[in-house]
Parts: structure tokens; C-alpha cells; sequence
């Protein structure tokens, strides 16, 4: 289980850098930020919630069940709208607001 | 190396749930000078980077908090400390409502009553948890955060503490820290053992991987006192994303099924351990896997599943759906995890005074660090922070020196980085150590591999196995202070493992199945009744039993239990 930054979408901007609990992502000497440790991810998604360019996705590995879909977040004032994007390109999605507390 | 300087009055060192909330009551006192020392960002670091979904450690109405007390007495079968757990209880309450004010979300009912789950939950949206404490923390004047510095050793001397030494995870900088009172809110120790997911998603782990023991070691290292490092904590995870059962165990409510569709869970009985046993004892005899009995839930429920987990354990969401099936269609498969060294669930940590102060004068424990009081939970390590910040203020009331520094002790930090740093690469990688000790824990301490059980002869030689490594681990290399970190954070739960077999061998019964499954004495004994502490003296960890402080009894520290 890891995350995946798209080169062509990120900034270079540090949010997630700065953000992730396991200091596991640095910048390339391309300005981009690359996860250098991608076995020691928790899986927080810390870094998804940073990142203002929706560059970072979240996937399952095949080790744990992970078949190629992949988990995104963007968020929009108190909403976090939670994408899944299976690898036909199909995506549900998910909304949760944030002043909404858990049923459970 | 660049070196860094600092005087302050107290370091805290980890700013996670305790850390942060301790920072938040020492900003009421603006002339004392705060410094948080976080090798992350306090903004998502430890337990709560993912959010939580439920405050866990609340007295609802009607029940007082010595029933909150005896619940955890029972839990851990009598050896907490009954002093620390009250005076926690007591708080549990109070913080509850000052997060709500600082921003949290609580679930409430008609009458602005918060609405309940059992007897000591309540319903929250705690996804943005961490972020609400940070925000907190940054807007106290006397408090300062140095993200991204990782602490390594306490500055003590004549046992007393004087600061600590770190270096910049990112940049080639020594810190040299003096403070009159410290204290320490690292969290406890995960990755000692082999993982549920050794490969690929080794760190899909319930407890924080990056929370690697240091307080733990730094202590024991100081030769501080510590307690109960027997009783592990080993939890009921859902399969492969090891998301929290408790969720739908409590919430739905689901049964604890096995493979034919009995339920379990009433063979064995119901506290925390005896849960986890009977799901071993399942598998051991050939009726798993074992399941959370959802199947049938109303697509409802299933919705409210979904969201919920997407706020703590997003992992479990994306599984289900990538599955194409949510837990109405199926159970949710349930194991055991590794096991994890952790004073918020279990009673291991540092051996307290009712300050939380430690047995090193001035130096002070609160949350996962701390021991003798388990169940804390996000509440119980908020209340901690906040008895050991008061009890800190007054600390300095009558503590006003400045310590003086040691330029030789801090010179001779800096050089152990160094070399680290400068010596050539040996057959042994940092990947490598990091597998030899998980795989020395599992098989010869009582890992997921043997059932979670041990013998005297295993313990033995997982001991001398442990030692060895520690003594090759000093040849390891760091090309960068992204490596540096690494090999501090395994340098410091070799430490914890050492402790953790050392207690394994000194308590000889088996008290909580599974979390210390003791083969060479399968029964529990009336004589065990009491605290296995340990101090690291000399090199060697030297056993000190102890006494039980139960009802009405509050334990002190005197110059002979110092």
C-alpha cells in the first residue's frame, strides 16, 4: 500500500513533504516531489489532503488486496469529496462533510 | 555538522496528541518558554495523522469515573495503577468539551446532549483531529515548534534532566537543547515485531510505524524506571488493511464469527485480550478464518461504513469498493496484528508519580510513553498532557536554575552522528537490520508466527540474537540524514525489544492470553499480582517487582524509589 505522485500535475509546492508523518517524500532534482520510501507509507493520506493539484493517489498493493484502483481526495470548504478510480477509468465517488459526525 | 543551541524552560519532546494538548495549557503561563521537538510535522504526525472515529474514553451519564477505573482494572487483569487511571478519569470529561470548543466535531442528540456508543463512547468526525490541535498549539505565544527535529538522547546528569540532543531530519544540523524540565510524549514502539503484511505493505500497520520506541529508549537508556513492558498489545484488525473492528463491532453491532458461522467470542469471554485469543484459538484448530458477521447489514448502514472509515482508515473504503463488495454482501475477515509496546492501550511506559513525573527528576511522561495506566486512548493522553503541564508549572516554581552546558557530552553526540554519517557501508544495510529484528522478535519472542507464545529457552536466545545485532548495527552507514533517522529509529527499538524480552522472562505466568502467552507457565498465578519494572543499569536490564497501588493507595516517588 502506497501512494503514486504524477510528475505532470505536481508544483513542486512541499505541502505533502512538510505533511507526511514519515518524512517518506522528497523533491527530485527536478522540483518534483517523489515518494522515496514507497514501502513505509501508512497510508494516512495526509499528503492527499495537502495537495492543492489533486497530484497524489492513494492504491491498495496486490499484497493486501490492491487491484489497480486507486483513492483521491479534494477538498471544497467543509466537504472531503473522496474519488475511487478503478483501472478501466470508472470512478464513484464518495462525500463526506467534515461537520457531519460518524453514525458509528 | 552545524550545531544548533537552545535554552527553554520545558521541551516536550513529540508533538502527537499528548505533546500538543501539554503545549496548549502551558500557553495559559506566557512567561514560561515551550518548545516542541517533532521529527514530523505536528500538523499529521502520530496516532491521529488519519483522524479517529470515536472518542473512546468518556463518562457518559450515569456512570462516575471510578467505573472507568474498575473497567480497565479488568481489562488488564489487575496489574494498572489504580492512582494514574482516577486521576485521569477525572479529566476525561473536561477536555472532551475543550476540544469541541477548539473546533472538533461531537455527535449530539435534541436535547445537546452528545450522542453515545456503550457505556464510554461517544460519536465524533475526528478526521481533521490532528490539524484542530496544531492550529491550537501555533496560536500559544510562549510555545515554539521546531518540525522535523528528531531527538535522540536525554541530557541528564545526577538524574536529573537537563535537555536533550537531536539533529535536523533534512539538513546536517546538531541540536543541542538545555531545558529545566522535559517532557517526553514520543508515543510507543511499533515495528519490533514482523509485520501482518511483511512485504510490499509492510507498514500497513495498526499503531504509527514512525513511532519507533525513542522515548521509550532514551529512558531506559537513562536508566529511568519502567513498567510492565510484558504486556503487549496485540489488536483485532480487520484482514490485510488492519482498519479498526471496533468500528463495526460496536457500531453495527457484528458478532465475532468463524468459519461455520458460530459465534466465538462468549467461549472466551469479552475483554480486549481474551477477544484476540479466542480469533487465534479459532485458527489454531482449524475453524477460520475468522469474520465481523456483517453480511445482511442494510445498504444504509453499509453507506455510514464507508464514509466512517474514509475518516480514519480510508484503506478499508477502497478495499471494499475495489472489491465490489461492501461487508452487506460479505464478513469482514478479522486477525490479530504483531504485537506493539503502547502505555495508551496496555499498561507499558515509563513508572510515574501521580505528576507523571518519572523516577529522572524533571523529566515528565504523558500519553503512550507513559505507563500503569492503559485505555487512554485520544482523551486519556489529552488528560495526561495536561496533569503533567500543571504539575510542570508548579515543577517550576522552585526549579529555576538554568542548566548549565556540557559542551564535552554534546561534542561527543555530535561525533556519534558523525561517524554514522562518515563510515563506509558494511555488508549490513539499514533494510537488512530492520528484518533481522523483526524476524528475531517473531520467531523467538512470541510473534504472529508462533501464535504470540514463548518459552524461556526462545526469550533467551531472542535476547542474545537482539544483542548481537545491536553490536553490528553500530557499523551501519547513513548517506543523508533521511538514513541517519533510520538508523536511530532502529537503534532505539532494539533498545525496546531488550526490555521487552527482559519482562517476557521475569513475569512467570500467563496473565493475558495472547499479549504474554507464556509456555513454560500456561496458568495465571495469584502470586504475579504485582508490577514487573525494570531499570537499565550498567548495560545489564535489572527486574524490580513491585507492589500493586490499588483503590485509595496513590503511589510517590522517594529518594530510595528514585
Amino acid at each position: 500500500m502506497s501512494i503514486r505522485i504524477r510528475p505532470d500535475k505536481c508544483v513542486g509546492c512541499k505541502r505533502c513533504i512538510e505533511a507526511c508523518p514519515g518524512n517518506l517524500i522528497k523533491l527530485n532534482e527536478q522540483g518534483k516531489a517523489w515518494i522515496k520510501h514507497e514501502k513505509d507509507c501508512w497510508g494516512c493520506t495526509s499528503c492527499l489532503k495537502e495537495c492543492k493539484v489533486d497530484a497524489i493517489a492513494f492504491f491498495l498493493g496486490a499484497d493486501i488486496g490492491g487491484r489497480g484502483s486507486t483513492l483521491s481526495v479534494t477538498q471544497k470548504g467543509d466537504r472531503n469529496i473522496w474519488k475511487v478510480e478503478n483501472p478501466a477509468g470508472e470512478i464513484q465517488t464518495i462525500e463526506v462533510n467534515k461537520k457531519d459526525a460518524n453514525k458509528y | 555538522m552545524e550545531t544548533k543551541k537552545i535554552h527553554t524552560d520545558v521541551l516536550i519532546i513529540g508533538g502527537g496528541t499528548a505533546g500538543c494538548y501539554a503545549a496548549i495549557t502551558l500557553g495559559k503561563e506566557k512567561d514560561v518558554k515551550v518548545l516542541i521537538a517533532e521529527k514530523a510535522n505536528i500538523k499529521r504526525s502520530g496516532c491521529l495523522a488519519a483522524g479517529v472515529n470515536a472518542i473512546n474514553a468518556y463518562i457518559t451519564e450515569g456512570r462516575v469515573p471510578q467505573d472507568y477505573v474498575d473497567y480497565c482494572k479488568k481489562d488488564g487483569a489487575g496489574i494498572v495503577r489504580e492512582d494514574l487511571l482516577l486521576s485521569m478519569s477525572e479529566r476525561l470529561n473536561e477536555v472532551t468539551e475543550n476540544m469541541e470548543k477548539l473546533g472538533l466535531v461531537i455527535l449530539k442528540d435534541e436535547n445537546n446532549k452528545y450522542v453515545t456508543r456503550g457505556n464510554r463512547n461517544i460519536k465524533i468526525n475526528g478526521e481533521n483531529i490532528k490539524p484542530i490541535l496544531a492550529d491550537a498549539v501555533k496560536k500559544q505565544e510562549n510555545v515554539t515548534v521546531l518540525n522535523h527535529v528528531n531527538i535522540t538522547d536525554y541530557i541528564v546528569e545526577k538524574n536529573q534532566i537537563k535537555g536533550a540532543y537531536g539533529f535536523d531530519v533534512n539538513e546536517q544540523v546538531f541540536y543541542e537543547i538545555y531545558a529545566k524540565a522535559v517532557l517526553c510524549s514520543t508515543g510507543g514502539a511499533a515495528g519490533l515485531y514482523r509485520p501482518n503484511n511483511p512485504g510490499f505493505s509492510r507498514h500497513k500497520m495498526w499503531y504509527p510505524p514512525f513511532n519507533t520506541g525513542a522515548g521509550y529508549a532514551m529512558g531506559i537508556l537513562a536508566g529511568a524506571e519502567m513498567t510492565t513492558f510484558e504486556m503487549r498489545f496485540i489488536a483485532l484488525r480487520c484482514k490485510d488493511t488492519i482498519a479498526p473492528t471496533g468500528t463495526i463491532a460496536q457500531g453495527v453491532p457484528a458478532k465475532q464469527l468463524n468459519a461455520k458461522g458460530e459465534v466465538y467470542e462468549t467461549k472466551y469471554g469479552l475483554t480486549t485480550s481474551q477477544r484476540l485469543y479466542g480469533t487465534v484459538t479459532e485458527n489454531r484448530e482449524g475453524r477460520g478464518p475468522c469474520y465481523l458477521g456483517t453480511k445482511g447489514i442494510s445498504s444504509e448502514q453499509e453507506k455510514d461504513l464507508f464514509k466512517a472509515y474514509l475518516n480514519m482508515a480510508p484503506s478499508q473504503t477502497l478495499k471494499w469498493l475495489e472489491a465490489g463488495q461492501g461487508p452487506s454482501q460479505q464478513n469482514v475477515e478479522i486477525e490479530g496484528t504483531e504485537p506493539y509496546i503502547v502505555g495508551g492501550h496496555t499498561a507499558s511506559g515509563y513508572w510515574v508519580d501521580n505528576n507523571r513525573e518519572t523516577t529522572v527528576h524533571g523529566l515528565y511522561a504523558a500519553g503512550d510513553v507513559a505507563g500503569g495506566c492503559p485505555q487512554k486512548y485520544v482523551t486519556g493522553a489529552l488528560a495526561e498532557g495536561e496533569i503533567a503541564a500543571e504539575a510542570i508549572l508548579s515543577y517550576l516554581q522552585t526549579h529555576k536554575e538554568v542548566p548549565e552546558e556540557d559542551a564535552v557530552k554534546a561534542k561527543e553526540k555530535q561525533q556519534e552522528y558523525e561517524t554514522y554519517l562518515s563510515q563506509k557501508q558494511s555488508l549490513l544495510t539499514i533494510e537488512q537490520a530492520e528484518e533481522s529484528m523483526q524476524k528475531i522478535m517473531d520467531e523467538y519472542a512470541g510473534g504472529i508466527s508462533t501464535d504470540y507464545q514463548y518459552n524461556e529457552s526462545r526469550l533467551k536466545l531472542a535476547d542474545e540474537k537482539i544483542c548481537n545485532l545491536m553490536e553490528d548495527c553500530k557499523k551501519l552507514s547513513a548517506e543523508d540524514m533521511d538514513d541517519l533517522l533510520r538508523i536511530y529509529e532502529i537503534r532505539e527499538r532494539l533498545v525496546v525489544c531488550r526490555v521487552v524480552i527482559a519482562h517476557l522472562l521475569a513475569r512467570k505466568e500467563t496473565r493475558w492470553h495472547s499479549f504474554a502467552e507464556n509456555m513454560d507457565y500456561p496458568d495465571q498465578s495469584e502470586e504475579w499480582l504485582k508490577y514487573v519494572n525494570s531499570r537499565m543499569e550498567n548495560g545489564n536490564i535489572n527486574i524490580y517487582l513491585r507492589e500493586l497501588v490499588t483503590g485509595g493507595m496513590a503511589y510517590e516517588h522517594t529518594d530510595s524509589t528514585r
